[in-house]
């Protein structure tokens, strides 16, 4: 059974990584939770891009959250990413997978992927 | 929606959005009878939205206030036969007791029952988006209970926040042990 002792231990460990911690997160991940994304699959997403974040060693620079509907439900679901100093790149129609080659590629590698970007045509 | 575990994620991002700092989820499964209930202490409502959130082509909204949610989840439950009630008590009527109650009830021998699906994940999803929010969890099948109230974290926690990777990973196993 996980334990509240084992849950104890987590607090220990992290109590003195977030001195560490504090003043970064200057890379955000927004993942549309509304009806629409929902609806299109943003759960796996979100949930996609919290796992590999962790794996990737990225939770000190890069924060996930969660927002309402943009107005593109067609579009669900949408991922931005907002980056100090850099233009928002939005990315559609995302999947768990497409979450996790992103984190590899563009939050990692610093490579947007353009496959998975909004266009005009969109 | 493709699981009642995303409805449930859908109808308790309203309760957030309602600045709900306590929601209760309670899933309640007896015999061919499942039963979801959700609880906020969120600001409620007004009659008037009540009444348009059951019926979303009743209102000439101008601003997207109301939307979908409540009608696939009630639709979701009346086609097994089922039904959705809502009760809300709005915060300027009832200052101190305000909040909405949500509760659908479905056949699950029904062709039409859309499965329960995956939710630990919707309770991860809600943690790991609203660390302030507590969360009260209750999933009873038959005589098994399984439970998690995230007040209780908070108080061993000490400050470190409930969406920290390795606390979610924590509630997701300790989730997973509890229905296996």
């Amino acid at each position: 059974m996980k334990s509240l002792a084992e849950l104890q231990a987590i607090k220990d460990k992290m109590k003195n990584k977030i001195v560490l911690r504090e003043g970064s997160g200057d890379v955000r991940v927004v993942v549309g939770m509304a009806t629409c994304g929902i609806a299109a699959g943003a759960r796996p997403v979100l949930n996609a891009f919290v796992e590999e974040i962790n794996n990737a060693g990225l939770t000190d620079k890069v924060t996930v959250s969660q927002t309402g509907c943009v107005g593109y439900c067609q579009l669900e679901p949408i991922v931005e990413i907002h980056e100090a100093g850099k233009e928002k790149v939005t990315y559609i129609h995302m999947t768990a997978e497409k979450a996790r080659e992103v984190v590899e590629k563009h939050l990692k590698g610093g490579q947007v992927v353009s496959d998975y970007t909004v266009t005009d045509a969109n | 929606m493709k699981e009642l575990s995303l409805n449930i994620l859908d109808i308790v991002e309203n309760s957030t959005k309602a600045r709900a700092d306590l929601i209760e989820i309670q899933i309640v499964e007896k015999s061919n009878i499942l039963t979801i209930k959700i609880k906020d202490n969120g600001i409620g409502m007004t009659k008037d939205t009540l009444q348009s959130v059951s019926d979303p082509f009743y209102t000439t909204r101008t601003t997207r206030k109301v939307g979908m949610g409540i009608p696939l989840f009630r639709f979701a439950a009346e086609q097994t036969g089922g039904g959705l009630s809502i009760t809300s008590k709005y915060f300027e009527e009832h200052p101190t007791d305000h909040g909405t109650v949500v509760i659908a009830m479905f056949d699950k021998n029904h062709i039409d029952f859309t499965p329960l699906g995956d939710v630990i994940s919707t309770i991860i999803t809600l943690i790991q988006g609203h660390p302030k929010v507590d969360f009260v969890f209750t999933h009873n099948i038959g005589e098994k209970r399984v439970f998690l109230d995230t007040r209780e974290l908070r108080a061993v926690l000490e400050g470190v926040p409930l969406n920290t990777f390795e606390v979610l990973a924590w509630i997701r196993e300790n989730l997973e042990e509890q229905y296996n």
